[in-house]
């Protein structure tokens, strides 16, 4: 292995910038996985599939002539109803069951969506092509296609409206008083059903805006869900329930240690390095929190 | 008790005569008996332990990838062998064949119950879902890296050394039904065994309340590391075997394949019944004859189908077939039924 990274400096720059403006698309998955997970106590497997559902909705529009930057706005509104059914059908079922179901349950969930999505939109790794072109920085040594700054704008444009929205609207507040207390927030009068069906179709939603970011900046393919789920799933618990800052934060540092991963052990390792590093995490907080007699819980 | 002879006796009959009658069906059979020592041992994790875990497919594909690997390196260079071509170039004369498959088998049985004993400190420290999403990220993470290794066959697939010719030719069909169908046995037996002793109320203790056994003394974690050695030992000798059937291995659609097998072996001890001993063994044989005739007739919508299968069995089925036949009837089972109990608790509902 040559490691091409340390020979030229001006890599570890791009590597670093483009890290960061994909950890930012990162964190907005992991901050609907967070909210879900707060609100309900479910883990979502199917979170990686819901983007890329909402990435193939980008696509087609751009098969069919319209800007795919539009599907930031349409995704979302059809993610939205696809999280409100899936929540109807299934997961109202095992919400205030053991965690182990929730799990299973949505991860059948994703094999079937997995397979649903191969047979409508076929095999092919794709991408919708925006057509924003690229800026060149120190000398045309670092190349920053247009499309991740505006996929990194828009995210945070969203994030930033959903903390608005979550602290100031009656829905917002109503979700918030469930996370900390269903039982409480029933007796006061808030129908923990329709807060249930509205968290996860928020929870769609930003993963449908992810997923057609994802679909401009890089590509989507239907079996590309699983390695989703388990980033946003350890950012999650990097950063803590209800820490915004720190999914940001553990979002970005993820972004980055993966393109690293990408300079140094190579693509084939990529996926691979993602999934071991959750084990590595996993691993230290248990013998962190072992050390206080505690576990993980 | 004399009944319980004559089922075996019956069982046993029919496991070996069933490929003489039974002869297009060989393969399937064999893939039944892996089946059901995946579903078995997942059982004495899942169900008995209570730790779920998604990542017993590790030792699996280990297993396939150590047997074959083992069983080439023997005799002829490895990475030669899986450069592309190898199985042409290089031969096995049968007593090679069978004594590297022996050898291969042991090695494919121990190190993955070692390497579950080495980790196994690390990651059973993790409880609940913490633990099941540890350990899919563990089958995943094998699943591609070994698809990055150069020796094993990489991305390309390792084939595994073709059965010699001997015999007539359905000798090769037999041998590995009857591989299977011995470690069956042998797996069911061990389990069983094991099952009778205090080790299984241990195993019951932890995964009803864990802190509540070590308070009683129960030196928890050892008792957990052992359980999941088993597991992973007979995991092992499963996908050795399996290697060997298939013959040809590929890092995430074969060996490690999370998708179908890793999920097989949870839906299967979960159809059955978690924690029984005949649980799994039922749930896959009811699941292997469905998902034939799905998968058969209904070519490309499997995996529509399993991802149906598993929401449903997981909502509406999540005590399995042994725990629907308990609840129908517990005498059955040796528990003591008060009728006025009964009634109470009928009316309770």
């Amino acid at each position: 292995m040559d490691f091409l990274i340390f020979q030229v400096p001006m890599l570890t720059v791009q590597a670093v910038l483009d890290g960061l403006l994909l950890g930012i698309l990162f964190a907005l998955i992991a901050y609907g996985m967070a909210l879900q997970w707060g609100v309900m106590n479910i883990i979502n497997i199917a979170q990686g599939d819901l983007v890329i559902l909402g990435g193939y909705i980008a696509y087609f529009m751009y098969l069919y002539g319209i800007h795919p930057a539009w599907g930031v706005i349409v995704s979302p509104i059809i993610m939205y109803f696809v999280g409100v059914i899936i929540y109807k059908l299934v997961i109202n079922k095992v919400v205030d069951r053991d965690l182990f179901i929730s799990i299973l349950a949505t991860f059948g969930i994703s094999i079937l969506f997995m397979q649903l999505m191969n047979f409508a939109f076929g095999a092919d790794v794709v991408l919708a092509n925006s057509g924003y072109g690229t800026t060149m920085l120190f000398d045309n040594s670092v190349t920053l296609p247009n499309s991740k700054i505006f996929s990194a704008f828009i995210s945070i444009v969203f994030a930033i409206g959903l903390v608005i929205y979550m602290k100031k609207s009656k829905l917002g507040r109503a979700i918030r008083a469930t996370a900390q207390n269903a039982r409480a927030a029933k007796i006061l009068g808030v129908d923990t059903e329709k807060v249930y069906a509205a968290t996860f179709g928020i929870n769609a939603a930003l993963c449908g805006v992810a997923g057609a970011l994802i679909s401009i900046t890089f590509t989507i393919h239907p079996y590309m869900g699983l390695p989703y789920t388990i980033r946003s799933f350890m950012i999650v618990i990097v950063a803590g329930l209800g820490n915004l800052p720190g999914v940001a934060m553990s979002g970005m540092g993820l972004g980055v240690f993966e393109e690293f991963a990408d300079y140094i052990l190579g693509t084939e390792f990529r996926i691979g390095s993602v999934f071991l590093l959750l084990v590595l995490i996993l691993v230290y907080r248990r013998f962190k929190l072992s050390k206080k007699r505690e576990y993980l819980k | 008790m004399n009944k319980n002879i004559i089922l075996y006796a019956a069982i046993l009959i029919f496991g070996i005569a069933a490929p003489f009658v039974f002869p297009a069906f060989k393969v399937q059979l064999s893939i039944l008996c892996i089946l059901i020592i995946l579903a078995i041992t997942w059982n004495v994790q899942g169900g008995e332990m209570g730790y779920n875990t998604f990542g017993n497919i590790l030792f699996y594909g280990l297993g396939m990838y150590l047997c074959a690997s083992v069983q080439v390196g023997m005799f002829f260079p490895l990475a030669e062998w899986t450069e592309g071509g190898g199985e042409k170039t290089f031969v096995h004369t049968p007593a090679q064949f069978f004594q590297g498959f022996a050898v291969g088998l042991a090695v494919a049985a121990v190190v993955p119950a070692i390497v579950a004993g080495l980790i196994g400190y690390s990651i059973l420290g993790l409880r609940g879902h913490y633990f099941a999403i540890c350990t899919l990220g563990l089958g995943v993470a094998a699943g591609e890296i070994s698809g990055g290794i150069e020796i094993i066959g990489a991305g390309q697939g390792f084939t595994t050394p073709p059965f010699p010719k001997v015999g007539s030719l359905e000798a090769r069909g037999e041998f590995f039904y009857f591989c299977s169908f011995v470690v069956l046995v042998f797996t069911f037996l061990a389990v069983k065994a094991i099952y009778s002793t205090r080790f299984k109320l241990v195993l019951n203790a932890i995964r009803d309340n864990e802190d509540k056994a070590e308070a009683m003394g129960i030196q928890t974690m050892k008792y957990k590391i052992i359980g999941w050695m088993i597991s992973a030992f007979f995991c092992g000798l499963a996908g050795g075997i399996m290697g060997g059937l298939v013959g040809y291995i590929d890092s995430t659609d074969v060996a490690f394949d999370g998708r179908e097998m890793g999920v097989f072996m949870v839906l299967m001890a979960i159809l059955g019944g978690k924690g029984t001993l005949w649980g799994p063994v039922i749930g896959a044989t009811v699941f292997h004859i469905f998902k034939e005739g799905f998968w058969t007739f209904f070519l490309g919508w499997q995996y529509v189908a399993l991802g149906v299968l598993i929401v449903v069995i997981v909502i509406y089925f999540p005590e399995g077939i042994m725990g629907w036949l308990r609840e129908k009837y517990p005498e059955r089972f040796g528990e003591v039924v008060d009728e006025a109990d009964r009634k109470a608790q009928v009316e309770l509902k």
